[in-house]
């Protein structure tokens, strides 16, 4: 009988469709990004785009927290704490730097000029500092199971929030920045109760979109991927999946900081959104938020998730009259779906596998 | 030294109080092993009615909300906070979580979500039932009516006797000499002759230090012309460094009464016993002759009951009532869960020992570390506590079987 090792070489595919197969899809999400802005931009108005721009963000978080959620089937309800951690590090970093560079709030350049350069910067950074938050939250889930771990990353949102709420009064002139005493920097100048204002409103169809569609392919791929089917068999079973030698500690730390990592980039781009970026962003009532989009999704199912993203948020801009309804309506949601379909609308499959041309998937997936 | 007197008192306070939340935390955890995530929202239903109750009754029974009503009027607005909340935590159960008992436990955990997020949110909602009742609790923040006086037990009264005007319109002359010393407070309460028609008053001495000779003007607070209390009988009271408030006392005494009821009931009982069969297996308990079912029901009565005197005690404590939906309420429901994993969760008398401690270690982090943080030790304590023991202090280590 051959040797595995030696086989292993002639079933990988050639480098370069390898390679090109794997970029690919995020050249189309960069089409589409220019699409989104181009075609649909001109042609819906001001509160169309605002709701626009908030279910992109939106599918970020959700598409983000199913990963953990969905995949690894941990249960975290912080992820409003990543989010704002992103939101508070990409806000000061395009805010300090514009006052800095260009003595202004205001978002410099135009259509991909150097302030939404600048933004997009601080979401990378603000998304790899939450996902370092990540990896430290993942760290106990290793001895935390269920509700446990649900508790703890409770407890890191309000920890991030009543950090938040600490820091300094923002730091309003370009002198004032350049002079600042170390003990002005510490705790950071982020505004504190009040809330970060005057970040620059950089944000628009193109970046929320782009964000959008790299984190879904990357979430697709991701749950095709071997990591995926790691993810995938903790959810079904911790200890077979053990058994079968997934490194369960590795998985659930990786899923934490990936989806951590996303929820900090869709906070980024929150926070060039909304006029002023408060502290109770972090808090659990965000987390629920998302969370129910996942839930009602179907948890492991990218387009349901997706779907469920986006009818949560336009359905409330459509009932504003009922607004003292909508969380009961959640409520009421959540709990009759938890008796009825405990699944979510899609279960772990997405929409494309009711298909009736759909091609049958390994049942894994 | 009064600092610390000061801070123990709040914590055995308070403590007893996160006691009493996590008992509820901890008894359904031991049964059906979830964290009812709605039970925090009990405690806050457990306020807000003893409230409604509260204003609703004394606008029927003709009071005046100005004034502490008869003591056993609070235990009737305790009874109906406790009947309310029994009630709903029966429903709850009923509807929401028996239809999952079979279910993965992360199931359940959402449901808890959704029923925690539909009481915030009924409870902001307010509809007219009479004038003088509107139910739920709306969106404006009230204040509890107080039903105890805000006394301290351990004031001394330095002398009695009876008062004349001084010439000063805020001054008044007592008829034995007195001294006032630096730094502590003085309670003048009055008890006017019944001709002048006014109710019993209570002043604050306002004098500078020294001593006073019964012809010597002492100044008070007074918001009316000292003239008009004059030949009133008075007691004037030294008020200690560190107050030990009825209330403070009613709270933990009750408290302690409700954690001694609770133990004997379920280590003497049938019922008790029962329980403590379920959490141990609700199979095997049920192949036993243990009506399942029934157990849990009682169990979340019980809890809920318990959470009810929470919410009555705490609003007692902290009359200014949070919107239902407030995150305050949240984050105390959260302590209190804390209070009940650190203790070891499923264990009744872990939750009495994870209350007080975290209640210590927040009020003493506060005073003496930065009073901004005391969310943060708790959890901080929490993932210590979970990293280091994961079962709790009192907690036993159940092995998983495959």
């Amino acid at each position: 009988m051959q040797q595995l090792s030696s086989r292993i070489p002639s079933l990988k595919p050639a480098a370069g469709p390898a390679l090109g197969l794997g970029v690919l899809p995020y050249v189309l999400c960069v089409g589409f990004a220019f699409l989104m802005h181009f075609a649909v931009g001109p042609i819906v108005g001001d509160f169309a785009m605002s709701v626009l721009l908030q279910a992109g963000i939106a599918i970020v978080l959700a598409v983000s927290l199913n990963i953990i959620n969905g995949f690894t089937g941990q249960f975290s309800i912080g992820h409003a704490g990543f989010m704002a951690v992103g939101g508070y590090v990409a806000g000061s970093i395009s805010y300090y730097t514009s006052m800095i560079l260009w003595n202004s709030p205001a978002p410099h350049g135009g259509f991909l000029g150097s302030g939404q350069w600048l933004m997009a910067l601080g979401c990378v950074v603000g998304g790899a500092a939450a996902a370092g938050c990540g990896y430290l939250v993942g760290l106990p889930s290793l001895r935390l199971r269920g509700d446990y771990l649900a508790i703890v990353t409770l407890g890191f949102g309000e920890i991030i929030r009543v950090l938040l709420q600490r820091t300094q009064p923002l730091l309003f002139t370009r002198e004032e920045i350049v002079n600042a005493t170390a003990s002005q920097l510490f705790p950071p100048p982020f505004g504190g109760a009040q809330g970060f204002e005057r970040i620059p409103n950089s944000a628009n169809l193109f970046w929320v979109f782009l964000a959008t569609a790299i984190t879904v392919v990357f979430a697709v791929r991701l749950k095709h991927s071997s990591s995926g089917r790691a993810f995938l068999s903790i959810r079904e079973d911790e200890i077979a999946a053990r058994a079968m030698g997934v490194n369960i500690t590795k998985y659930k730390v990786r899923a934490f900081v990936l989806a951590a990592f996303f929820a900090g980039i869709a906070g980024g781009l929150y926070a060039h959104v909304v006029p002023i970026l408060r502290p109770i962003d972090a808090g659990f009532q965000k987390s629920f938020e998302v969370i129910i989009m996942v839930v009602l999704g179907g948890m492991g199912s990218v387009s349901g998730v997706i779907l469920a993203a986006i009818i949560l948020t336009i359905l409330p801009e459509l009932l504003r009259d009922f607004a003292q309804y909508r969380l009961i309506i959640y409520a009421l949601l959540l709990i009759v779906m938890m008796i009825v379909r405990p699944q979510g609308l899609f279960g772990v499959r997405e929409i494309w596998d009711y298909f009736p041309f759909a091609k049958k998937r390994s049942r894994a997936a | 030294m009064a600092d610390f007197l000061q801070t123990l008192i709040t914590a055995i306070t308070v403590g007893s109080l996160y006691a009493l939340i996590a008992l509820g935390y901890t008894m359904v955890y031991g049964i059906l092993k979830f964290i009812n995530f709605a039970h925090s929202d009990i405690f806050v239903l457990g306020a807000w009615s003893s409230y409604t109750a509260a204003t609703f009754l004394m606008s029927r029974f003709g009071m005046d909300p100005g004034h502490v009503p008869p003591i056993w009027f609070g235990g009737l607005v305790l009874l109906i906070a406790m009947i309310v909340c029994g009630t709903v935590g029966f429903t709850i159960e009923r509807l929401a979580y028996k239809p999952l008992r079979r279910a993965p436990r992360l199931n359940v955990l959402i449901t808890a979500i959704g029923v925690s997020l539909l009481l915030q949110n009924v409870g902001q909602l307010q509809f007219k039932i009479a004038d003088d009742l509107r139910l739920p609790f709306g969106t404006r923040p009230q204040r509890m009516p107080s039903l105890l006086p805000d006394t301290a037990l351990n004031d001394s009264t330095i002398a009695r006797g009876t008062l004349t005007a001084g010439e000063a319109k805020d001054a008044v002359r007592f008829d034995t000499p007195i001294t006032v010393t630096e730094d502590r407070g003085y309670r003048l309460d009055v008890t006017p002759p019944p001709a002048a028609g006014l109710e019993n008053l209570t002043y604050r001495l306002m004098a500078a230090p020294g001593s006073y000779a019964p012809d010597q003007d002492v100044t008070i607070d007074a918001n009316i012309d000292a003239a008009e209390i004059n030949g009133s009988s008075y007691r004037l009271v030294l008020e200690p460094v560190v107050p030990i408030l009825l209330v403070d006392v009613a709270i933990v005494v009750s408290a302690i009464a409700l954690m001694i009821g609770l133990e004997l009931l379920v280590y003497r009982t049938r019922m008790g016993a029962a329980m403590r069969a379920c959490s141990h297996s609700t199979d095997l308990a049920s192949l036993m002759g243990v009506p399942v079912d029934r157990v849990i029901s009682f169990t979340f009565i019980l809890g809920s009951m318990l959470a009810a005197a929470a919410g009555f005690l705490n609003s007692l404590k902290y009359p200014g009532l949070n919107l239902p939906a407030h995150e305050i309420w949240v984050l105390l429901g959260l302590k209190a869960f804390v209070a009940a994993v650190v203790g070891g969760i499923g264990n009744v008398r872990g939750a009495v020992l994870g209350g007080f401690l975290i209640a210590f270690i927040e009020f003493f982090g506060m005073r003496y570390i930065d009073t901004n943080l005391r969310d943060v030790y708790v959890f901080v304590v929490l993932i210590i506590v979970l990293l280091v023991k994961p079962s709790g202090l009192l907690g036993s280590t159940v092995r998983e079987k495959v």
